[in-house]
């Protein structure tokens, strides 16, 4: 039942996939965003992966490979363009590397509450939807049915 | 093999269908058993208890059980359908992880063949459900606004949930257009209903309500069905139905929560195990006397499998909106539903206008369709769309193929070692200029709402992926599966209640649709006991 139980990724997987995390999404100060190799969401990204494992460790040292080994020794520029390059053509485990890493990057407090939102499950609070002005329906209800009636669907319409 | 006492009526599935069938049956005071091969869910186990909520609807939570993969579960090989399955194995069933969208077909749906010249008529009619539709309703708990001109007369027992400022948007830009609109029929309660607390707009209602708004039959039928005797046995997998010397069913074979084989005797069988669930158990249960499968002498046991093909437009507006806050669901529109030959097709589709979604999808959402870069420019590209998107499904009623259907995998089987189904499926031409059409209304839409970047999924992975048609009513033996009262034509002894029956599937969501038919059959039952197996 949920995530299976799986042996996690390796300590030198972990420093890759911050090089690459915090690439994919790097600090913002000016907005008031972490990176996402800040230690706690990294932190939060590698106890996520679970039965992910398989794709990101593929993910992770595919993009290895495309750097010639080397993605930690390239400037933002370089490492940006292969990472979106990758994620535009590296299939299933690329995503699954996004998917991962935002998963855990858009739960952390600092970045809800920089973005607007309450650092905090749905329930039980919940949250208040207003009602809307219904008065927009009017020109609806004016309408005639129009939905075809099988009992009275006239000859042409068999 | 532990044979146990014999029942009078066997259910098999406890969604949708099976819930209803047994609350219905209760009357009758039998001995009624229902088998379900998952658990009881608890509230507390609901994603939106916790943080990890929008990255558990990937996992656990996911409504493809290939990507679930709880040991409740069994495999699905749709490798070769361009759609995937969407089902629930639990107390629920379905219920638990669907929208709660609660359209219904429309009289036209069962009149295909007779009004457009296309597939087949149902041997009923929508005014044949119509009362088990309102009983539904009731049941359940209902929400939405009478007074609709594109639907038949419904009495929802609660308000519509509501508009919001995303819903607001949509009228505005429908009301612009001359077109359709209306407050989308949910089955969530917007007011406190029959020991339901109301919708707090959790905004995650597909993969389980935690406040328990949202009507799924393990809080609505099955506490009132089990108070009026009727026994549940959870983590019990049917492997077969077993047939007797004069081919009448005579039980299941099912392995209990600690894998042993055990064999359950009943005077009448009952499948609810939707549209996949229940062909895969009928050509599994293949004998001696039945070496194509159970009740499949006609040969379509699996064929006519219909399931939504669903395309999703998506825009985004320069207003901030509900986001990821209240029901998905929002509002529909029939504009398009009844058949127009001046549009190149036959049949029709329902709008359906959703919410936005929360922070985490929607970046998947914008680094899926790359409107979300990797690097730098991520939180400025990102900040633009959150919560301000806006997306039109196209609910596309997609006819009766017989070469779309579910048969065994050769190969792949379940942890039981029951061969597990095997999906064949593909979009139909009037299908596909149905979709095409649908979509760039759906573009006008959202260009008149003011929306850009507009961006459309043809078939998106897994949504939804409604399961119907497989075993499929009708009056003559030769090609249908049961009768126009859901009892197999082969086997007098064995009925049908889920999806399976369909005869069509209209362009909306299933569910009380499939729930009337049960409520219809099983009332059908009860009208025949002393003549049942004539």
């Amino acid at each position: 039942m949920g995530n299976a139980a799986a042996p996690g990724l390796t300590a030198d997987e972990i420093r890759d996939l911050r090089e690459i995390a915090g690439a994919m999404i790097p600090p913002d100060p000016a907005l008031g965003m972490p990176g996402a190799d800040d230690p706690d969401i990294l932190a939060d990204i590698v106890r996520s992966v679970g039965r992910d494992l398989p794709q990101v460790r593929e993910a992770v040292a595919a993009i290895g490979s495309k750097s010639g080994g080397a993605f930690a020794g390239m400037d933002q520029d370089g490492r940006e363009a292969l990472l979106n390059e990758y994620h535009a053509n590296g299939g299933a485990s690329a995503a699954t590397l996004g998917r991962v890493i935002l998963g855990a990057y858009y739960r952390d407090d600092r970045v809800l509450i920089a973005i607007g939102h309450e650092a905090r499950a749905p329930f039980p609070k919940g949250y208040d939807v207003e009602q809307g002005d219904w008065s927009l329906l009017d020109p609806v209800r004016r309408r005639a049915r129009f939905w075809r009636d099988d009992r009275t669907a006239a000859e042409g319409e068999r | 093999m532990a044979v146990n006492e014999k029942v009078d009526v066997l259910i098999i599935g406890s969604g949708a269908s099976g819930a209803a069938a047994a609350w219905s049956l209760a009357d009758t005071k039998m001995r009624i058993l229902c088998l379900e091969q998952g658990d009881w869910m608890k509230p507390t186990d609901f994603p939106s208890n916790g943080r990890d909520w929008e990255a558990r609807r990937h996992t656990d939570f996911a409504i493809s059980p290939n990507q679930r993969g709880r040991d409740t579960d069994y495999p699905v090989n749709d490798d070769n359908s361009i759609m995937k399955v969407a089902n629930f194995n639990g107390v629920g069933g379905g219920t638990v992880i669907y929208t709660a969208h609660w359209p219904r077909l429309h009289p036209s749906d069962f009149k295909v063949k007779s009004l457009d010249g296309v597939a087949d008529d149902w041997p009923i009619d929508y005014w044949v459900l119509e009362r088990f539709y309102e009983e539904n309703d009731r049941m359940m708990g209902s929400s939405g606004l009478p007074g609709d001109p594109g639907v038949p007369p419904r009495h929802p027992p609660m308000p519509p949930i509501p508009l919001g400022k995303t819903g607001a948007r949509y009228a505005k830009a429908m009301n612009k257009l001359g077109w359709h609109w209306w407050p989308s029929d949910t089955s969530i309660a917007t007011t406190d209903y029959d020991g339901r607390a109301r919708c707090i707009n959790l905004g995650h209602c597909t993969p389980g309500c935690a406040q328990g708004a949202k009507a799924s039959t393990d809080i609505t039928y099955w506490p009132l069905a089990i108070r009026a005797g009727v026994e549940l046995r959870t983590r019990c997998r049917v492997r077969e139905i077993t047939t007797d010397e004069h081919g009448m069913a005579s039980g299941a074979i099912y392995y209990d929560a600690d894998g042993r084989e055990q064999f359950q005797p009943a005077e009448v069988v009952i499948l609810a195990c939707n549209g996949v669930g229940t062909p895969r158990l009928l050509l599994n249960s293949a004998s001696a006397r039945f070496p194509n499968g159970l009740a499949n002498s006609s040969g379509v046991v699996g064929k006519n499998l219909m399931l939504h093909p669903w395309p999703v437009i998506s825009g985004y507006v320069d207003e901030q909106l509900d986001g990821g806050r209240g029901p998905i669901t929002s509002l529909w529109s029939k504009q398009f539903y009844e058949t127009d030959p001046s549009r190149g097709f036959v049949r029709g589709y329902t709008l359906q206008f959703n919410r936005g979604t929360g922070p985490a999808n929607q970046a998947m959402l914008g680094a899926a369709t790359g409107m979300v870069p990797w690097g730098r420019g991520h939180h400025r590209a990102y900040r633009e769309l959150l919560d301000h998107r806006v997306g039109i499904g196209v609910a596309c009623d997609d006819l009766p193929e017989e070469h779309n259907r579910v048969t065994l995998d050769p190969v792949l089987k379940d942890s039981n070692g029951i061969a597990a189904p095997k999906v064949d499926y593909t979009i139909s031409e009037n299908t596909h200029r149905m979709m095409e059409h649908g979509i760039a209304r759906a573009e006008e839409i959202l260009a008149a709402a003011g929306a850009t970047r507009i961006h459309c999924s043809r078939t998106v992975l897994n949504y939804p992926g409604h399961l119907l048609g497989t075993a499929r009513m009708g009056t003559d033996p030769e090609r249908s599966v049961v009768n126009e009262w859901g009892r197999c034509h082969d086997v007098k002894n064995l009925f049908i209640v889920d999806g399976s029956v369909f005869v069509t599937g209209g362009g909306v969501n299933p569910t009380s649709t499939i729930q009337a038919v049960a409520l219809y059959i099983a009332d059908q039952m009860k009208q025949r006991l002393a003549t049942l197996f004539d």
